[in-house]
């Protein structure tokens, strides 16, 4: 089958362009005591994407949960360089938002189809945080 | 989001790279919670100071902006960190810890920030009047602004507030708008709270079961302003509580004269109190007291002190105030006669954001609810809940 390609358009919350993989979580995402920042893995106990890495994907999740300090763990990954390329939520909050404004990291939520279902981990994805577009495209 | 034409020259880069990452994070709130445009606000309570709290990364972020050439443009004050920063030494805090808290203070300093160091601002240098506009985190505070004294603010992120302290302005939504300072619920408050405790027992039955809102309060008869405080800090630590009103005493249900009919209505009497109680505290015996959260008042020092002048304490007490009335109560020599009797009055800090594992303290009297909310998960200590008064008689 060849790739098919899919725009959704949602609301761009923090502007950049950013492209990369697809890394979908179906569960929302607490960046402190969630994510490691020095090495970009998801540490949380049980979480969906548990040892995998987050560095340099479209990360794609509901929304955030968990302390507030989880803003700077995103400013902190960036520091690091292992921060996501961009990031897609559900309907993001000020955790996400604030962390993303911190780092300079591409934010879209409030997509015309449901990012969870129409993104799959794999996928190759850009995201258009000025104008909130998400461009899928499917392997 | 509409924007003045100066907000577009910060927004644009045109005063510098920290201005323009301050504009452009509070323009991406704004954006989130649908603000039309931007107000100027008077004063910043900033939040997220404890290297116990923010860690490495926090540490760093503040390091980086600071460097980027942040600077407070209007009065920008400090919560409370992780230790007393001159006598951190005699509170048992290891010299690791110190050495980070200390770099988180010299940023802070260098954005030009006072470095107040405590959640109670408006019994320091920071009292907001009537109708302000503020940028404050620290939930307590938050609390307290909004309702004791009708300023305005959200519960502010530790960073968006230190983003409003940079240019001197916040979105305009939530609480900063009429119609979100309507009440919401109608509460009934069928006993007479006799004490600190039993306000802060109140407060936190109310965050706990309204979730959120803006609870119009009847049946009370006049509390102090330390009552006040305790409630309205349980109540933000419990739940989202950010504004309350109490018929007759707090200062626009004094002018607005609600209306409670129609609204969602609770009734609260003795039992639920004794209830919520039971379920924060520890029924254990401490070898310590822990008092001054938030942050003690003059009056409440003066209590301390009056009760233990002349007397040896049995257990360990410390108290947590902020430096401005501490120097108020040394005047007076209430400080004088709470260390004569073998307490602690410590600045700066306070049980929640000190790293109380690392001090050997494994549980305490207090009589902070919001204490006995978050000691358990931050420090894995318990606490034992007494009104002041009978704190002080523990620690006797």
């Amino acid at each position: 089958m060849p790739p098919s390609k899919r725009v959704l358009r949602g609301r761009g919350a923090v502007p950049g362009l950013g492209e990369g993989e697809a890394l979908v979580s179906p569960e929302p995402i607490s960046f402190l005591g969630g994510v490691d920042p020095r090495t970009g893995l998801v540490i949380e106990r049980g979480h969906p994407l548990k040892g995998l890495s987050v560095a340099g994907k479209v990360l794609v999740f509901p929304r955030g949960k968990g302390s507030t300090v989880g803003s700077y763990i995103i400013y902190g990954l960036k520091r690091y360089g292992k921060a996501p390329a961009a990031i897609v939520n559900v309907e993001t909050e000020p955790i996400i938002a604030t962390g993303c404004a911190l780092a300079g990291i591409p934010l879209v939520d409030r997509l015309d189809a449901d990012p969870l279902e129409a993104i799959r981990s794999g996928d190759r994805v850009v995201v258009n945080g000025d104008m909130g577009l998400v461009e899928v495209e499917t392997k | 989001m509409e924007l003045t034409r100066e907000e577009e020259r910060i927004l644009a880069g045109e005063e510098g790279e920290a201005r323009q990452r301050a504009m452009r994070l509070l323009v991406v709130l704004g954006k989130i919670f649908g603000a039309e445009r931007m107000i100027r606000v008077r004063s910043a309570q900033i939040s997220g100071v404890s290297y116990r709290t923010i860690g490495d990364a926090g540490l760093e972020f503040l390091e980086d902006f600071a460097e980027a050439g942040a600077k407070a443009s209007i009065m920008a004050t400090l919560n409370p960190c992780g230790m007393d920063l001159r006598r951190w030494k005699r509170m048992g805090i290891p010299c690791e810890f110190a050495e980070k808290q200390l770099r988180i203070a010299r940023a802070f300093a260098r954005m030009g920030v006072k470095l107040t160091w405590t959640c109670t601002p408006y019994y320091a240098s920071n009292r907001p009047r009537f109708g302000q506009s503020l940028a404050w985190a620290e939930s307590s505070a938050v609390a307290f602004a909004n309702s004791v004294l009708g300023a305005r603010t959200n519960r502010e992120g530790g960073p968006a507030a230190l983003a409003s302290a940079v240019v001197g302005r916040t979105p305009l939504y939530g609480l900063h708008l009429d119609s979100e300072r309507e009440p919401t619920h109608s509460v009934e408050v069928r006993l007479k709270p006799s004490n600190d405790l039993d306000y802060g027992l109140l407060g936190y039955l109310l965050g706990k079961s309204l979730g959120g809102g803006v609870p119009l309060l009847s049946g009370l008869g006049g509390p102090s302003l330390d009552e006040l405080k305790y409630m309205g800090a349980s109540a933000a630590a419990s739940g989202g509580i950010a504004l309350f009103h109490v018929e007759g005493v707090t200062p626009e249900a004094k002018r607005k004269r609600f209306d409670g009919r129609g609204l969602e209505a609770l009734e609260v009497d003795g039992k639920d109190l004794d209830a919520i109680k039971d379920s924060i505290s520890s029924s254990r015996d401490f070898d310590w007291v822990l008092l001054g959260c938030p942050h003690l008042s003059l009056a409440e020092l003066r209590t301390i002190a009056e009760a233990v002048r002349g007397k040896r304490l049995r257990k360990r007490l410390m108290c947590f105030t902020s430096r401005a009335v501490r120097a108020d109560a040394s005047k007076r020599g209430y400080i004088r006669a709470i260390e004569r009797a073998g307490g602690l009055v410590a600045c700066d800090t306070c049980m929640v954001v000190s790293p109380l594992e690392a001090m050997g303290i494994d549980g305490a009297y207090t009589n902070s609810c919001k204490a006995a909310h978050y000691m358990p998960s931050l420090s894995g200590a318990e606490a034992a809940l007494r009104s002041l008064r009978d704190c002080i008689h523990a620690a006797l």
